[in-house]
This record gives structure tokens, sequence and C-alpha cells, in this order.
């Protein structure tokens, strides 16, 4: 076996990964783990100061409710979450989100983030619920609080994750492997707290060639949280509900600002408005059809439509929406004066948060005062933070949870000790960046308390994680036993190597599981498939081979992503109906079935039986139904 | 070629143990070469252009050429960051520039107090968080009678 170094390390709270939500984790549990004399330990893939999907900077805060200023009311926002997942949400968790978002954008401003404000000394809106921000350091400022709060010296870079170590039915660490020098992490702790966001390329993306890494979502992500909870034997819900962005075509810029900021209109290639002209097709998915903004799958589902008929390409009409802005401005002068600010706010939209966007505009003499850009639809991706939902079962707050939704402790998995927040946690979609770092606070707090709760020892086979060291090590003896066979290493008869493991999988996703090339369709003939050919993919894991650490690493993403690729398979599977059209469509089940179907459609891997359960459970609402 | 690297710039960072760019990048793309003393992107189509790498150097050996799937060549998008702003220049194809300034943060680097400065509190049940419910600008955290 490859000879590296176990390094064991002895904690109380685990916090794995350094994102949004792990960063939250991070201020909240080092203010509580010191009034209690714990220790806090974090544990990142990457530099905290830029990792996750923020690495780049974000042009806004997606949830700001505003309640200090009483611009909303919470219910107003568990409504908008609710109809934009198409009734499928847990309330209870929105709720509870919601209700600490504002302190964590407060805390934000003061850390430094410079949010715009208006003559007024307002925040400056984009939408009803985001604000604008000037965002570029926005990772490093939020990371900063962090390291500021735990200390450096327990702050682990570098290091990647692979999976939970159990003692019985409570997860009481995690194992990985350093990408830098020959050494294999073993972090022991009374609770974990899961943070390592979402993922893509488990679907083919539309980008070939070098600009395969030019997906929506970053590619540093991928699906390590879904592994680590299903692993943990966690139950999992909304693993069928995917997101799909529609943003400018291939460099994926932003449209938030277009739409909701500048009041754009996207059109046909013909010159229609798809909102308008496909508006009755909004009459079969009712009543979430007619509510106001249109759920974001309908959008798309609308669009999509045009698109199927060959009435593309699709346009956002940036060239309107500049000169109707500017024209209302009055004189001349001032009309140009706005002309400029606009323009200056349309690029730091793109340079904040999609600097590939303002290439593309640039190579292709794109002025958006001038000429309209086409958008589209992307790839799936897995998303719960934003405007999909899967990610693990997680107990809602004392306080505001319906029975069957609480087990004591806030956003604790059904496995004892492991908190999941972010991407991570589910059914609780549009918490975004702040939301995700506000989650985070949520569960570190209540991970605190359960390990004050919870003070004895905790024990785990050491045999078995011998055999796991082995296990995530073997990558690496593979190729060495066998990649001198054959004269370059790239192709051999005894080894698979990530990159080719990565595109049958995406292959196999893409084709049978309602990716671009099958526009978003699949049926349960195609799942069943779909899956037979994921049981062979799983078989070869096994074969697996990693020239280096950085290999070994892209291994173990792939097999964190083919785990989520079954999760959602099987899920998919099991919901028998089509209820987010734009997001995917089941061509055998092409309507919603509220009978049936208004419900959450939830998962579980078994380890003992190595196979997995099907669970529906009841939507319940924390708001009388109006 | 998503992010590459200039000979004639890159040193190196100056043989010091971790390099700028390998500190960085999110993606682990970024790795020195030990024989030339130079970095290089070891999986360009794994790069998500998110310019870390770029914005890090202290040379500014390393650029971005757009995506060759679907950028046409020809032109630069370029960053200056300081420890309060960043100044953008954007070269068109056609050879038109224009430049950007925004503001990347209000405090001193490094500074960020936890706390940002709000009362907190000692109750580990409560729902309120730490800086609550003062952070909040309210009286209290919001519940719902069940
Ligand atoms: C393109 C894009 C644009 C967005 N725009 C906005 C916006 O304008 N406004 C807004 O509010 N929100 C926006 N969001 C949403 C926001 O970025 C997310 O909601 C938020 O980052 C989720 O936080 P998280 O902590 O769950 O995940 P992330 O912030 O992505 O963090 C994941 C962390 O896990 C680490 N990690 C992953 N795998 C492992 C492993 N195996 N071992 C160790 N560590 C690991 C990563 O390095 C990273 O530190 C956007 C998202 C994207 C992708
Ligand atoms: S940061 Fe710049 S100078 Fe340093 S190794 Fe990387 S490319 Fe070379
Ligand atoms: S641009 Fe970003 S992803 Fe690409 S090499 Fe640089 S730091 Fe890494």
């Amino acid at each position: 076996m490859a000879n590296f170094e176990t390094v064991e390390v002895t904690t109380d709270l685990l916090i794995v990964g350094g994102g949004m939500a792990a960063c939250g984790a991070a201020v909240e549990a080092a203010y509580w783990a010191k009034k209690n004399g714990l220790k806090v330990t974090l544990v990142d893939k990457a530099a905290v100061d830029r990792s996750g999907a923020v690495a780049m900077g974000l042009s806004a805060i997606n949830q700001y409710v505003g309640l200090r200023d009483g611009q909303n009311t919470m219910k107003d926002y568990v409504d908008y979450v609710r109809n934009d997942l198409m009734g499928v949400t847990r309330e209870d968790l929105v709720f509870n989100i919601a209700r600490h978002v504002d302190s964590t954008v407060h805390l934000f401003e003061k850390w430094g983030l410079p949010i715009w404000k208006d003559a007024n000394g307002a925040y400056v809106h984009e939408g009803r619920w985001q604000l604008m921000i000037n965002g570029e350091s926005y990772k490093v400022i939020v990371a900063e609080a962090a390291k500021n709060a735990l200390g450096l010296e327990n702050i682990y870079e570098r290091v990647f994750i692979v999976g939970p170590i159990m003692d019985g039915e409570r997860c009481v660490g995690a194992v990985g492997f350093s990408v830098r020098e020959e050494k294999f992490y073993i972090f022991k702790a009374k609770a974990v707290l899961v943070a390592m966001g979402g993922a893509v390329h488990v679907f083919k993306p539309r980008s070939s060639g070098e600009g395969l890494g030019r997906a929506w979502y970053p590619p540093w992500n991928s699906g390590s949280s879904a592994y680590f909870t299903l692993k943990a034997g966690a139950e999992m819900t909304c693993q069928e509900v995917r997101f799909i962005p529609v943003r400018f075509k291939d460099a994926y810029g932003p449209v938030g600002a277009w739409f909701l900021l500048f009041k754009s209109r996207a059109t046909n290639g013909l010159g229609e408005n798809y909102m308008e002209t496909n508006r009755p097709e909004l009459e079969k998915w009712q009543p979430y059809g007619k509510v106001k903004p249109v759920p974001a799958n309908l959008r798309n589902w609308l669009m999509m439509l045009d698109v199927q008929e060959g009435k593309g390409p699709i346009y956002m009409r940036t060239e309107e929406a500049i000169s109707k802005i500017a024209s209302s401005e009055g004189d001349e002068k001032a009309a140009k004066k706005k002309l400029k600010e606009l323009e200056s706010e349309a690029w730091e939209d793109f340079l904040d948060m999609t600097i590939s966007q303002a290439i593309l505009w640039a190579a292709t003499n794109t002025a958006p005062e001038e000429k309209a850009s086409e958008i589209a639809a992307a790839e799936p991706y897995f998303i719960g933070s934003h405007s999909g939902a899967s990610g693990a079962w997680v107990s809602g707050p004392k306080d505001v949870a319906p029975e069957e939704y609480f087990w004591g402790y806030d956003c604790m998995s059904t496995v004892g000790g492991l908190f999941c927040a972010g991407d991570a946690s589910g059914a609780s979609s549009h918490k975004f960046s702040s939301g995700s770092h506000a989650e985070g606070r949520i569960a570190a707090k209540a991970a605190i308390r359960y390990i004050v709760d919870h003070p004895d020892g905790i024990n785990y086979d050491a045999n078995s994680i011998e055999e796991l060291k082995k296990e995530i090590l073997k990558p690496l003896d593979t190729y060495t036993e066998f990649s001198s066979k054959t004269v370059t290493p790239d192709v051999n008869p005894d080894y698979i190597l990530p990159k080719m493991f990565m595109f049958r999988l995406q292959k196999i996703m893409d084709e049978y599981a309602g990716g671009v090339s099958t526009g978003f369709t699949t049926s349960e003939n195609l799942l069943k498939k779909g899956l037979d050919l994921l049981g062979f993919l799983k078989e070869d894991q096994e074969k697996l081979a990693a020239a280096d650490l950085h290999e070994l690493m892209r291994c173990w993403e792939n097999v964190h992503r083919m785990w989520q690729a079954e999760a959602h398979v099987r899920t998919l599977l099991f919901r028998e109906e089509t209820r987010w059209p734009g997001y995917y469509f089941r061509a055998d089940k092409p309507s919603m079935d509220h009978e049936n179907w208004d419900a959450f459609a939830n998962c579980k891997f078994i380890p003992e039986k190595n196979d997995w359960e099907m669970i529906k459970r009841p939507i319940l609402r924390v708001y009388a139904e109006n | 070629m998503p992010s590459y690297v200039l000979q004639d710039k890159c040193d190196g960072c100056k043989a010091l143990d971790k390099t700028a760019c390998q500190y960085i990048c999110p993606n682990d793309l970024m790795v020195l070469n030990k024989d030339k003393m130079k970095a290089y992107n070891r999986e360009p189509e794994m790069c998500w252009e998110c310019y870390n790498c770029v914005k890090i150097c202290p040379t500014q050996a390393i650029e971005v050429r757009g995506y060759a799937d679907f950028v046409p060549l020809g032109a630069t998008v370029t960053p200056m960051r300081s420890t309060d702003s960043i100044l953008w220049t954007v070269k068109f194809r056609n050879g038109s520039l224009k430049r950007f300034k925004f503001p990347i943060r209000t405090s001193p680097e490094g500074k960020a107090e936890p706390t940002g400065g709000f009362a907190t509190h000692d109750d580990l049940s409560s729902p309120a968080l730490y800086t609550e419910p003062e952070a909040l600008g309210l009286k209290e955290v919001a519940t719902i009678s069940k």
C-alpha cells in the first residue's frame, strides 16, 4: 500500500468544507465553544479565502428579508420559497434561515463587505429579496472573520475529505488525505458539520474541450456533501430537485441584474416574449402557474418550449432595457450620465462573479447598449441552497417545526451528531450565500449544544479505519502496479483514469437521466437503463487509478459524483409525476399528480444491506394554508 | 487555455515553499515545475476562469485566454487588485478599451471582528444566535405560535 503517514486529529466539533455555510458555522461555533471549553476544527480541500461557489466573488446577496425596516414579513419569504419549489418545501427550515439571515448580512457589512446604498443610506435592492454588493472580495471577507474566530491553528487547508467515521449510529469524525503531502487524516469529533457544497459535472456540460470547466457551478464542488451524508446512512430529501439555471449562453454570466434591476425582457428569435406567448401553458401547472413571480422552473419551461419549436435563439434584450432606463432620465445630459452608470453596473455584474462572460462580450465586440445577447439553459446541477433543493433531511427548530420534523437539534440529519448546512441540507432552497452562512450558524450552535448534551467519549473501530485507508489510497497502488505495462500510461486495460470515469458518468446521466442532449427529458425505461449502466460504473470504481495526489483527489471527487447521480436517478424513478418542468420532464408521467405526489421523495442508503430505501414523507406547513 | 503563465514573468515565487498561485487555486490546478522554476496550469480544461491565480500573482505572470471552444480570439480582461479596490481593463477584439474601478472592501485587511461589535449573550438553548437580536436590528428573534 502507498506509504502514507497517518495523522490523527481529535476535536469536539469538526466542520467539513470551508465555503459560506462552513464560515458561518466557524464564527458561531467558535463563540459557543469558547464559552463551553470546546475545540472546533475546520477542514477544506482548498484555501478558505477563495474556496467554494463564492471563490470568484458575487455581485449580489440573494437573501435579505429586511425585517428591521419592515420591508417584508417572515410569511412573505416562506410563501415565496414554497411557490417557487412547486409546493415541495420544508417551511420550518425556510422560516428558521429567514429569521436569522438579516443578522448575517449586517455582520458582513461590519466585516467590510461593500453593500450598495442609495442617497438615503438604505440598501439598494436588486429585486425584492436581493441586495447589490461590490462583491469581488465577498469570500475573502467572510473567510477572514471565520479565521479570526477559529484561529489558523484549527484550520486544515488542502485536505480532501472522503467520508465519515461512524460509532454505531452516530457520526464521530471524518477521513481524508492531504493533496500536498503523503498524509492520511483521521479527524475524531463528537459532532460533525457537513458543508461541502453541491455538485457539478455529474451531467455532461454543454461546453467541451478546454471549456469543460466552464459550468455555471464551479468544477471543484463534486458532491462530497451528498456522498458523506449518504455513507453515514442519513436520510436524504429532494434528490430529484436539480437546478438548471438560464444564463447568458456559454459563459453563464448572471441574468439577475438584467431581469430584476434593469427590468429587461427576453425574446425569441422572432422577437416574441415567450412569457406572454406561452402563458396559456401555465394553466397546466396550477396552482403554481399563477403565482408571482412565476416559479423559476416554469419560466425555464416557457423558454424551452420556444427552443423546442425552433424559435431560438433566445435573447436578453439588453439594448432595449438600457435605452428605456436612459431615456426616462429627462434631458440628454442626464441620460448620458445614466448610460455610463448602467454600463459600469452591467460590467461589474460579470467582473464580480463570472469573468468569462466579460471576456466573451469583449471577444464578440458586444456593447450591451447596442446589441442583445443570447441566453440559454445550462446543464443540471445539485445546489440545495439555490433554486434546487437536494440535500440531507434535517431536524427543524423546536419552536417552529411540526413534531414530525423535529428530533432535538436544528439542522441535525437523521444520524446522531451529523449536522448539515448550505447545499448539504435539503428542502430549504433559496438560502443562497447569505442564508447558507446563516444556516451554518444555526447548525453550529445546535451542534455545540449536542456536544454539551453528549459529553461521553466516542469509540470507533480502528481496524475498519485501516481498511478505509487502504481503499482510499488504492488508486495510487493500482497505478503503480499496472502503468508500466503500456507505453503511455493513459490507456491501460487494467485501470480507468478519473477523467474517463467522469466522462462515462456524464454520458450516462446526459442520455438517460434527462441531460442537455435529451432536452432534459427522461422516463421510467430510460432511468432503469441508466441505473444498469451506473451499476457497471460502480463496479469499475475498483479500477480507478491515480498517478499522484491530485489525481487521487480527482478519483474520489468522481466517486462522490457517482453517488450523487445514483441518488438522483433513484428519486427521479420514485416520484411518478412531472412537477418541475424546466428542470426535468418525465415523458411517461407528463403532468403533476397532486393526489399522490404532494409529498417529499426521500431516500436512504443502507450500508448493511448495500441497498437503498425510498421513503415518502408528508409536506407539513407552519402557516395555515391560504 | 483558460489561465496560462508567461515564461518571462514567473519567478517561481522566488523558490518559496508555497507559490502564491498554487496556494490559492480552488481547483488545485496551478503547480510549480521544479526544474524550470515556473508555474503552470496542469488541467486547463478544469479551470473556471475565476482569476484568483491572476489576482494573487506578485509578478503579474498569469493571464487568461478565453476558452477556445466558444470564445473568439483577441480579447483580454486584466485585473489590478489593491487592498481596497480593483481596477479592470477590458480589451475588445476590435481593439477598443474599457476601464472600470470598483471598491472591494470598506475595512482594513485582516481585521474583521467576528462579533462586528454587536452585543451578544450566553444562552446556548435559545434560538438567538450570537450577536442576536441586536444584529438583526430587532427586539427579539421571530417565532411562530404553533
Ligand atoms: C455561479 C453562481 C452564482 C451565484 N450567485 C449568487 C448571488 O449572486 N448571490 C447569492 O447570495 N448567492 C449566489 N450563489 C449561491 C451561493 O454561492 C451558494 O448558495 C453558497 O455558496 C452555498 O454555500 P455552501 O457553503 O453550501 O457551499 P460553498 O460555498 O460552495 O462551499 C463548499 C466548500 O466545501 C469545500 N469542499 C468541497 N468538497 C470538499 C471535500 N471533499 N473535502 C473538503 N472540502 C470540500 C469547498 O472547497 C468549499 O470550501 C451563486 C452560486 C453560483 C454557483
Ligand atoms: S504566483 Fe506568479 S510568480 Fe508565483 S509561481 Fe505562480 S505564476 Fe509564478
Ligand atoms: S483561474 Fe481559477 S480555476 Fe483557473 S487556474 Fe486560476 S485559480 Fe485555478
